[in-house]
């Protein structure tokens, strides 16, 4: 992680319909619950489902001006393993930061699968983790939980009042526990 | 998004709303009474925020889901000339088919409040952001007000409700679509009580539906009076700058935010200044930062105001710079870009013939725009590179 830069930046590669977006902005809402400064944007080209799709958030703690899409992520998230070879996720990851893939191959195949990749695999199967603990294949909160375990960017806590406040009125109070506890499964995964 | 229910306490708050949502929350806050209004990217948010807001019954405007943007615009007309506060909103090819109308509402003196995520126009079909729309209606009579921030679009919807119907004029506020439409930012929202109040009731002496008064509304002016509806339409147009100025001044009352019809950045001393308006004010301001820590002595001009042009003031704030140049995010063609044409124009209005002035073209359609591009600028201008052709930053 380059911790010595003023603003931490994060890109999410996912498959439409993922809720890329969704955690994308939760943890953008987070941030902002600890006084933090941020920005959330998506890429958006065709919106059907499946398709490829980008989401950027950036924290700092001071206020965020330029409008630059992100060219040199800190951490790079990535929903769907397929993307892992037809997308850049790799691109401007140093030695010292990570790419999250949700998978069910490990790390070293993952690693193998990135040209001149000179950082870290975090391999989670948040596919298994949500269809344990939520009962269907929807990967983000998991993701998000990983995310935080590995860069302590906000505090677990924040995320998950933040998912709770967000989400309790669009989707019930079962569900969204549900998916609380699939975050939590996330940020304890080794 | 966050829950309504927060939205009691008194004073301001802070939150992360994107561009959309945080007009969508001035427009809850003013409660306006009708919205006639049609769907277009990247104008969505606004209109998706703003119908949860009243499905929620958290405003009780009347949105009326009409069936295009010329209807659109054609029933905020009937409805503000009726005598009661109207919003719309639009984008793009959206705006284009508003044209014909945009000119009666300025020419009727309808004060309707239009919020725009500026986006591409066809052919070739583009959905992103850039100025072309927003510049293919800046004749039409309509005060135009450009955001840089989701702050400023949130500042900009309450300041603009207010000058358009202190000057009776309608106001369209401009947002980068996506850049600032769709991106989550941090902004303080204000009490619901302080806007109201700020903006307080709308009251049209002249509605149509004043069987006490009786007037009429776009009747025919022949060649003896035409001319002088249009001097007066002018005249009103011109006091504008005036308006804005104390309206903003109110405003920071109630806010603590200072706006002018322009932010100076580092104007101060210096000698090479862009001038911009919108998102990429931003990115220019940290690349003004960057170029300020090696000694460079170079500024920011980020025009708010864009329609009327405030020639005097941007004059006085260009009077003592070297060079100058303009960035526009849409192409006049067959002329040269609107902001650096307004610009020459500021020149000459105050005889500052020996400022260098260049002409930029960027972000067509969505084209990304970083902090070295801007540098880049900078340093054509520093270096000398300065002519009369228009330079592409693609």
């Amino acid at each position: 992680m380059k911790f010595n830069k003023e603003t931490f930046e994060i890109i999410f590669f996912a498959r439409a319909g993922q809720g890329a977006k969704s955690i994308a902005e939760s943890l953008a809402q987070a941030a902002v619950s600890e006084g933090k400064f941020v920005q959330a944007f998506s890429f958006y080209g065709p919106q059907r489902s499946g398709a490829p799709t980008k989401a950027y958030v950036k924290i700092s703690s001071n206020p965020i001006r330029n409008h630059e899409p992100i060219t040199d992520p800190d951490v790079v998230v990535v929903l769907d393993d397929t993307l892992v070879t037809s997308e850049d996720v790799g691109k401007n990851i140093t030695e010292h930061e990570s790419v999250i893939v949700n998978t069910r191959k490990n790390e070293e195949e993952i690693r193998k699968s990135i040209r001149d990749f000179k950082g870290n695999i975090k391999a989670i199967d948040a596919n298994g983790i949500a269809l344990d603990t939520v009962g269907i294949i929807q990967p983000n909160g998991v993701i998000l939980g990983k995310l935080i375990g590995v860069t302590e960017i906000v505090k677990l806590e924040s995320v998950i009042n933040q998912f709770r406040e967000i989400f309790e009125k669009k989707i019930g109070v079962e569900l969204t526990q549900k998916n609380i506890l699939a975050i939590e499964r996330g940020y304890d995964a080794l | 998004m966050i829950p309504n229910t927060k939205y009691k306490i008194p004073n301001t708050k802070k939150v992360a709303l994107t561009g959309g949502a945080a007009s969508a929350e001035a427009l809850r806050q003013i409660n306006p009474f009708v919205m006639p209004v049609y769907p277009i990217t990247p104008q969505t948010p606004i209109i998706e925020s703003f119908a949860k807001i009243c499905a929620d019954g958290k405003a009780d405007t009347e949105i009326i889901t009409v069936e295009s943007e010329h209807s659109a615009i054609s029933a905020a007309i009937g409805s503000q000339a009726a005598g009661v506060r109207t919003v719309t909103a639009t984008s793009s090819q959206g705006l284009a088919l508003m044209n014909e109308i945009l000119y009666i509402a300025s020419g009727m003196r309808l004060p309707i409040v239009m919020l725009i995520s500026a986006r591409a126009l066809s052919a070739p079909l583009n959905i992103h952001g850039d100025h072309s729309d927003v510049m293919g209606a800046r004749d039409t009579g309509w005060i135009q007000l450009f955001s840089e921030t989701v702050q400023e679009v949130y500042d900009n919807t309450i300041i603009g409700t207010k000058l358009a119907e202190k000057s009776e004029l309608p106001i369209m506020v401009v947002m980068d679509g996506f850049t600032t439409s769709h991106n989550v930012e941090n902004l303080e929202l204000l009490s619901d009580e302080i806007v109201k109040d700020f903006v307080g009731e709308y009251k049209n002496e002249n509605a149509l539906l004043n069987v006490d008064k009786p007037v009429s509304y776009g009747p025919v002016a022949l060649a003896n009076s035409y001319f002088e509806f249009k001097l007066d339409q002018e005249k009103a147009m011109d006091e504008v700058v005036d308006n804005c100025k104390k309206v903003m001044k109110e405003f920071k009352e109630i806010s603590g935010r200072k706006y002018n019809l322009f932010e100076e950045y580092h104007m101060e001393d210096a000698d090479t200044v862009i001038v911009v308006m919108g998102a990429t004010a931003g990115t220019a301001k940290d690349a003004v930062d960057k170029l300020r820590k090696e000694g460079k002595k170079v500024g920011l001009l980020k025009i708010k105001l864009f329609r009327p042009f405030p020639y005097e003031a941007v004059a006085k704030a260009l009077k003592n710079i070297k060079s100058v140049a303009v960035m526009d995010r849409a192409i006049s063609s067959g002329s040269m870009p609107a902001l650096y044409s307004e610009i020459n124009n500021t020149l000459r209005y105050a005889d500052l013939n020996d400022i260098k002035i260049n002409s930029y073209v960027y972000g067509l359609g969505g084209r990304d725009i970083f902090i070295k591009d801007i540098e880049g600028i900078f340093n054509d201008m520093m270096g000398g590179k300065v002519d009369k052709k228009v330079r592409y930053i693609k």
